[in-house]
């Protein structure tokens, strides 16, 4: 092996509290990014995941919609309007909108209500740990997430509350359906849903289009688009990027992410670039002693280079044993921080990319040293 | 002896600029060749190390020519400075300029590092080098365990790894007591000894003079005198007596 990464390994090692302040320094910065990166990745799964789940080729939603949770609404007059289209079997209503949830114990909570009929293809819950979809018929009744249990006050199946001064009934739970908002969803038929909310029964937020088998999706959209007055037709990819531009970075929660990300990674690259200059500083004799016995620039670049991917691999194994943590530690939790492979590999991508922009100040020093000095010293 | 391994041929340096410019070195004829030790003699400020740093090619002439076997300097840029570092000029520094965090056969073994000779090769000839200057079983220690005359030697077996055709010593023996300084100049005279190499040697000490083959003065930035050293004398008797 080379002398390279042995002297590289020696400088780095060779004043603990340095080399202690690096891996801090790329530690910090590679948790905060992770977790920014982490939520945004939740944050960006979390916003669409209704329309991802909801089992539609088209959605007529009101003209203007920014998003899932857009409160607008649709008359059922363009239902039938869609259901005239060659090529529609069939437009289910769905009604969405926030509500206050009573306790038992009198407490409210905000709830948002996703309601559509049972008996139909639409946006039905999924992950059901406990009773089922046909439960919801029963008068009364709603499905809550157990992630919500808490918040809503709830044990489970059987547990009852008010919505709009009627009787809401657990009849159903499910696992891992969370609101990037934090308010918990309930799921309820059409018609209590629209009660929930206060809708008329002549109303509905969107209609989710289903088409005759063989039907072609662009050309029962045209149709669709010229039949109605005030609704768009959109396919499940455009409404779901739609909702994820607007909550991303229509609102800035995605550009605070994004901004808490950036911080992290300019925080870690001053500390590293802080320490590996004091490092190459501190080593600038033998540098130029390397330089005075003949050694090229390369030679030189390649010691502090690799210093600084030494700094990255031990920073990043350490950030990702945390990062691992927080994950797990999250994971139930209305916003997790979710993580991927392709992320663990975009972190470190990042984190070596760093720590190799952190050496350019170092590199720039040694690039000055006068071999001659070595007499002098 | 043999041909000339070093020359400076009219060598002027002016260092620093503007009122602070100062000429170094003033017109400087040297030559070194195979099998010689040379001693470069002259008071402090007199242009020694400036000429060492220009002989070494760490510093490049302001006037003159500087061949260094046989390939002239001028023009050279800083890399190509290096590699004639690498290929022909092995340097011992006064304060030996080890790498405190590298066992002493790796301090050796970095002169063929940097030379990107593969690692077997480098461990080996590294060894041997150590041999050469009698601490063949030093080399795993690290130079805070070595002492000063120690640590020189290990500087002197990197200088000499390479195998190249200058060794250029500063000052080596001056913070050495009697003992190491002799046994450090023994292995200099030692390692000049071969026809393809030669040694010159900065230094105040007197005490060395009996090592050398030839004694350059310099002062003010001019050689201002050459004569045999102890060596050439010890050398000239010896061939007397083999005459008579």
């Amino acid at each position: 092996m080379s002398l390279v990464f042995k002297l590289a390994r020696r400088n780095l090692f060779h004043d603990r509290l340095r080399f202690i302040a690096t891996i801090i320094g790329v530690v910090f910065s590679i948790v905060l990014v992770t977790v920014q990166m982490g939520l945004f990745l939740s944050f960006d799964r979390t916003v669409t995941t209704m329309i991802d789940h909801a089992d539609a080729d088209l959605w007529i939603v009101p003209r203007g919609t920014k998003c899932f949770e857009d409160p607008s609404l649709l008359d059922e007059r363009e239902r039938f309007r869609a259901l005239s289209v060659e090529g529609v079997r069939e437009a289910t209503p769905v009604a969405i909108g926030f509500a206050q949830w009573r306790m038992r114990t009198g407490n409210t909570t905000p709830v948002f209500i996703v309601a559509s009929d049972v008996r139909r293809n639409g946006l039905h819950p999924w992950n059901l740990v406990a009773g089922n979809l046909d439960d919801l018929s029963i008068p009364g009744a709603v499905a809550i997430d157990r992630s919500y249990f808490n918040r809503l006050g709830s044990k489970g199946l059987g547990d009852t509350a008010e919505i709009r001064d009627q009787k809401a009934e657990v009849t159903a739970v499910t696992s891992g359906i969370r609101s990037f908002t934090t308010t918990p969803y309930v799921f309820t038929t059409l018609d209590r849903g629209r009660d929930y909310v206060g809708m008329m029964p002549s109303k509905a937020t969107y209609f989710l289009v289903h088409l005759t088998p063989g039907a072609n999706v662009e050309v029962v959209r045209r149709r669709l688009n010229a039949a109605l007055t005030d609704a768009e037709v959109l396919t499940p990819e455009e409404f779901a990027g739609r909702s994820r531009s607007f909550w991303l970075f229509g609102t800035g929660a995605g550009a605070a992410l994004f901004a808490g990300a950036l911080l992290g990674l300019i925080v870690g690259t001053v500390i590293v670039a802080q320490t590996l200059y004091s490092s190459t500083k501190d080593h600038i004799n033998e540098f130029a002693t390397l330089r005075a016995i003949g050694s090229s620039s390369r030679y030189i670049y390649k010691v502090i280079l690799f210093q600084a991917v030494l700094s990255a691999v031990i920073g990043f194994a350490i950030a990702a044993g945390i990062g691992w943590v927080i994950v797990k530690a999250t994971a139930d939790t209305a916003l997790p921080v979710v993580m991927t492979p392709m992320l663990l590999v975009s972190l470190f991508s990042l984190t070596v990319a760093m720590c190799v922009l952190s050496a350019i100040t170092a590199i720039v020093q040694v690039m000055r040293i006068d071999p001659a000095m070595v007499f002098t010293r | 002896m043999s041909a000339p391994i070093l020359e400076a041929i009219d060598v002027a340096k002016f260092l620093g600029q503007g009122a602070g410019r100062v000429q170094a070195l003033k017109g400087v004829g040297l030559t070194l060749v195979g099998g010689e030790l040379a001693l470069l003699m002259g008071p402090s400020g007199s242009g020694k190390t400036t000429l060492l740093s220009i002989l070494g090619c760490m510093l490049t002439p302001t006037s003159g020519t500087v061949l260094i076997g046989g390939q002239s300097t001028a023009g050279a840029t800083a890399e190509d400075l290096a590699k004639l570092r690498r290929e022909h000029v092995g340097f011992v520094f006064q304060s030996y300029h080890l790498f405190p965090t590298l066992s002493a056969v790796d301090n050796v073994r970095l002169a063929l590092d940097v030379r990107g000779e593969d690692a077997a090769t480098s461990r080996a000839k590294a060894k041997e080098a150590m041999a050469v200057v009698g601490l063949g079983h030093k080399l795993r220690s690290y130079p805070r365990e070595l002492s000063g005359g120690e640590q020189q030697r290990v500087a002197i077996a990197r200088a000499l790894v390479a195998n190249p055709s200058a060794v250029l010593a500063d000052e080596p023996t001056a913070a050495l007591d009697t003992d190491n300084g002799q046994t450090v100049m023994s292995v200099l005279a030692e390692i000049a000894k071969s026809s393809s190499r030669g040694v010159l040697v900065v230094a105040h000490d007197p005490r060395i003079i009996p090592f050398a083959h030839r004694i350059i003065h310099i002062e003010d930035g001019r050689i201002v005198g050459t004569e045999p050293g102890g060596a050439a004398k010890s050398n000239a008797k010896s061939n007397g007596k083999n005459k008579l």
